[in-house]
């Protein structure tokens, strides 16, 4: 039964719009191990089955059970779907942060709540729905113990209602999630039909929000983006793989165990073509990566800050000895133990000179679960063929949140294995030294044990060109010096960027990973609010291309938006660029743990423009520009 | 009979039965201290390997940092090595023999390497029963920075300067049987034919051998007073058997009384003679060895030999279900999945 015929009731809201269509947000706040999480993902699921571009993120407490979590949901036509500061519909399920969740409401926001909370009495300017959950739950399941699981199917029913969801889509997404246990797929279909017959008996829709039946989602997947590093990973050929759980990194290599088990078993003898291996630690992990790389596999290990710092005296040594080895850091908040369950970029200086002495490494910067899947394959095609450790940057959000995304392309590309040497390069390079920069690109040729080529002794001791033990001074700064021409070539060899210029613009942006999401939205309403033009450059690897500092040069005002409190993307730019750009740079910082949102990025420019930005985001005309240190006049 | 090519023509230079002279397995010049017992050890690894004709070619010599992890450039030229960072050559063995389960690898470490900050990964090397000889090269002393005390020294041992080490040793061979390796040895650089055949019997293993070598330290820890010095270990030197060890590849008949000797077959087929010297010792018995490694340490004394074998286990690799192929010889068309899989995983997530 479709809603969508519902009268447009009376609205509390100020202003004309009496129905929002498509363009809203939901929070859910329950207590983690509740369950909560299919019914989430049904909700999400079933407005992208409707067409509707949708994002869901998952705030959670690092804790198994009892503490209070939040899952957001972003319903946009347009398809923006980075987090969005301002919630539309509140769903409250935790009586420990009822009040806080509700008092934090805009005015104008509905609120759907176990009744015995009894919330509607703390606000007069948002729209109430109490639905008496445990009388319900009670009516469609005998088992007592059941209940607490299906409890929460309940709201999906009422959204449903309320906000004009198509049934058999939520109970297609429902199907798809709990497809393998039919008797869960009863209980919670019957959770399912008892909320929303319960919305259209009792509740009488008075809110603005409804969904409507879309076309933006036809052909898009909806993934996870350690899902889809898995897959690449699969698809880069990877055979071993070395790991320590941690959050939010573990689901990465747990994912790519089941799609190993399921596709890398050979047929004929039910053996693996793969090997993983739980680690002891992340030293560990490291370690077997690099030892299985030195003897010819493709190897990966996952991770996240607190493993990175773990890693450090092995990553050394890979860069120095010359190993490869793919590592995904999966960022969180740090320092330390920090906040294991939210996100942020805050590993970027960290990990471009992880270990001492004179050390630099290759880092790829995935915005999309889409990039995770490609830039996996790309790290194994690098990691090989600059015979070193390259990690691929992605974070908690990325990481463990649902994306909408395009299928992913199947690689046409055989694997770049590198300077690995054959009879016949060995012919050509005459004798066989693994630090000799034959082609005067930085990168040696190396051989493989077991390959019955001319064996060398590996080592994280000063060495030189012929692989041999010294301590010479022209020996090691040659050798460093050749290490440091390798990187630079590597240059060309990065992911290009997604660069748009805007010819109008007087101003840059550059952001990497999940920060192009708010970047791109905030960019819209620079321009449609503020008449704003700007360009944009988005970092996809490390070393930079040299198209960075040509951008650079072109604005004397260049806002860099990442999510840490330091600037570290901005001075690892600097570090890299004349001197006398670096005034140009500015940065838009965001370190709060949750993902950034595009309201944010676009008043922090606005405030660099000039503009004066009031507390609660209005904006007025633009002033003289003031407070930013060291730009030049135009 | 089969021949056995160690006795060929005296004209000729001699060779094992892959053909192979001895210089072959010689490594570069040892930078070590003359007399040093880790370059004895270095000899008798050649050795074995030239006798059990080892192929160098899939020989992988892995090392931590310190004195003991510098040797593996002493040996076997020809083969690949990994000199890694202070503690953590296990983890990268056990990466590479994942990559290439055909490789065979010879780790060489020490006892501040092994017992102090590379414990947790032996600790779990060990578990894991990984392919490998792994060699202490043990002198109860870091060598390289002046001769502090390791976690191998013996309570009440002092060092030159007079320091009397409070602490108890860590035994690495109680530790080891404990935690699942499959093969513990302990040997002292100065017992050339023990130690010769313990090495030669651990190539004929599959599985985690662990040698621990009494290898005195000449420069910080041979005086009196310490127990790591070639006189204590001489004295204190308890064998548990006197070990022959037969090759499966020579044809040699070995004869002994009925009740003196026990007679133990390896994974190839090799053989390991074992008489009995004091006690009846049986090295398959996991309590026995227990047992005989609390009572010799409470009397001061160096169990040596044979100390435990487990010929039942599975090695990790066998657990992991491999592929026959190395995993790092497998190609693409191995390893990339076709396309149909992810246009499968793809319609999955519509």
């Amino acid at each position: 039964m479709a809603v969508s015929d519902l009268p447009a009731q009376e609205s509390l809201v100020e202003g004309p719009s009496k129905r929002l269509v498509n363009d809203f947000s939901i929070k859910v706040a329950t207590v983690n191990g509740s369950g909560s999480q299919t019914a989430n993902l049904v909700l999400l699921r079933s407005i992208f089955q409707m067409g509707i571009p949708v994002s869901g993120k998952n705030l959670f407490p690092s804790n198994i059970a009892g503490l209070p979590t939040w899952f957001t949901i972003r319903v946009n036509e347009d398809g923006y779907i980075a987090a969005k500061k301002r919630i539309d519909f509140l769903v409250v399920m935790n009586p420990e942060t009822a009040h806080e969740d509700v008092l934090a409401l805009q005015p104008g926001a509905a609120v759907l709540y176990d009744e015995p909370l009894q919330l509607a009495s703390l606000r007069d300017d948002l729209f109430f729905y109490p639905v008496p959950f445990d009388k319900l739950v009670a009516n469609i399941c005998r088992d007592a113990k059941l209940r607490r699981l299906v409890r929460n199917m309940i709201y999906d029913g009422v959204l449903a209602r309320l906000l004009d969801i198509d049934m058999s889509e939520m109970e297609a997404a429902l199907s798809r999630q709990l497809g393998r246990k039919p008797k869960a797929v009863t209980l919670n279909k019957g959770a399912l039909d008892a909320g929303f017959q319960y919305a259209a008996d009792e509740l009488q829709k008075r809110d603005p929000f409804v969904v409507r039946r879309s076309t933006k989602t036809e052909g898009l997947i909806l993934i996870e983006g350690n899902t889809a590093a898995a897959i690449g990973s699969m698809m880069a050929g990877v055979t071993v793989v070395a790991w320590y759980p941690i959050t939010p990194s573990s689901s990465l290599c747990e994912s790519l165990i089941g799609l190993l088990k399921e596709h890398r078993i050979d047929p004929d003898t039910g053996k693996a073509t793969f090997a993983v291996v739980q680690a002891e630690d992340e030293i560990a992990a490291l370690g077997m990566t690099l030892g299985a790389s030195w003897a010819g596999a493709r190897a990966m290990t996952s991770t996240s800050g607190p493993g990175v710092s773990l890693m450090g005296e092995f990553a050394g040594l890979g860069y120095y000895a010359e190993v490869p080895a793919v590592i995904f850091d999966v960022q969180r908040v740090g320092p330390s133990t920090g906040l294991p369950t939210r996100t942020a970029q805050g590993d970027i200086l960290t990990t471009a000179f992880l270990s001492h002495g004179d050390t630099r490494h290759m880092m790829l910067f995935p915005s999309s679960v889409k990039e995770c899947y490609s830039m996996a394959m790309d790290a194994f095609n690098l990691a090989e063929r600059f015979q070193t450790p390259v990690f691929v940057m992605s974070d908690l959000d990325l990481g463990m949140n649902t994306w909408m995304s395009p299928e992913f392309e199947y690689p046409n590309e055989p694997l770049d294995r590198g300077k690995v040497v054959d009879t016949e390069t060995l012919e050509k390079i005459g004798k066989f030294g693994r630090y000799r920069d034959i082609d005067g690109d930085g990168i040696p040729y190396r051989t493989i044990p077991g390959d019955e080529m001319p064996a060398f002794f590996c080592r994280g001791s000063g060495h030189n060109e012929w692989g041999q033990y010294s301590e010479r001074p022209e020996d090691y700064q040659k050798n460093v010096d050749r290490l440091a021409r390798k990187f630079e070539t590597a240059r060309t060899w990065m992911p290009e960027p997604v660069v748009e210029i805007n010819r109008q613009a007087e101003i840059g942006i550059i952001a990497y990973g999940t920060s192009h999401w708010a970047v791109v939205e905030s960019r819209d309403q620079l321009l449609e609010e503020n008449d704003l033009h700007t360009s944009y450059y988005r970092l996809c690897g490390y070393p930079f291309r040299t198209a960075l500092a040509a951008f650079v040069q072109r604005y004397s005002r260049i806002y860099v938006v990442e999510q840490n409190r330091d600037a570290q993307m901005l001075t690892l730019i600097r570090l890299d660029l004349p001197v006398d750009f670096g005034p140009r740079l500015n940065s838009v910082l965001h370190y709060t743990g949750d993902p950034i949102d595009a309201r944010s990025v676009t008043e922090a420019i606005l405030l660099g423009e000039g503009y004066r930005v009031q507390k609660d985001g209005a904006v007025s005309s633009r002033g003289s520009r003031s407070g930013q240190a060291g730009v030049g006049g135009e | 009979m089969i021949v056995n090519t160690g006795k060929s023509s005296p004209t000729k230079a001699r060779i094992n039965r892959l053909g192979l002279e001895s210089k072959v397995y010689r490594g570069g010049k040892t930078t070590l201290c003359a007399g040093c017992g880790h370059n004895s050890i270095s000899e008798r690894i050649i050795e074995a390997c030239y006798a059990m004709g080892v192929n160098p070619e899939r020989v992988i010599k892995l090392s931590g940092i310190g004195c003991s992890s510098k040797s593996p450039a002493y040996f076997l030229g020809s083969s690949h090595g990994f000199n890694t960072v202070h503690g953590r050559m296990p983890s990268v063995g056990t990466g590479a023999m994942l990559a290439n389960r055909d490789l065979i690898a010879i780790g060489v470490s020490g006892d501040g390497d092994t017992g102090a900050i590379g414990i947790g990964q032996f600790v779990h090397l060990m578990r894991r029963n990984l392919p490998i000889i792994y060699i202490i090269e043990d002198n109860g002393c870091y060598g390289l920075t002046k001769g502090q005390f390791s976690p191998t020294a013996d309570q009440g041992s002092a060092t030159k300067t007079g320091v009397i080490n409070d602490l108890p040793p860590i035994d690495t061979c109680a530790l080891a049987i404990e935690l699942g390796a499959t093969f513990v040895a302990r040997s002292f650089s100065g017992d050339k034919k023990q130690l010769s055949a313990i090495l030669k019997a651990a190539f004929s293993h599959r599985g985690t051998v662990m040698l621990d070598v009494l290898s005195p330290c000449v420069t910080f820890n041979d005086h009196e007073g310490s127990t790591k010095s070639y006189a204590y270990a001489k004295e204190h030197d308890d064998a548990l058997e006197d070990i022959s060890f037969v090759p499966f590849f020579e044809d040699i008949e070995v004869e002994y009384e009925p009740g003196t000797t026990q007679e133990v077959e390896m994974h190839d087929g090799s053989k390991l003679f074992l008489k009995k010297l004091a006690e009846a010792y049986n090295p398959l018995d996991k309590l026995q060895a227990m047992r005989v490694l609390s009572e010799t340490r409470l009397r001061g004394e160096y169990a040596t030999g044979l100390i435990y074998l487990n010929p039942d286990r599975d090695d990790f690799l066998t657990m992991l279900n491999l592929v026959d192929e190395p995993l790092a010889s497998l190609g693409a068309s191995t390893t990339r999945p076709p396309k149909p899989v992810l246009d499968k995983i793809m319609a999955s997530l519509k």
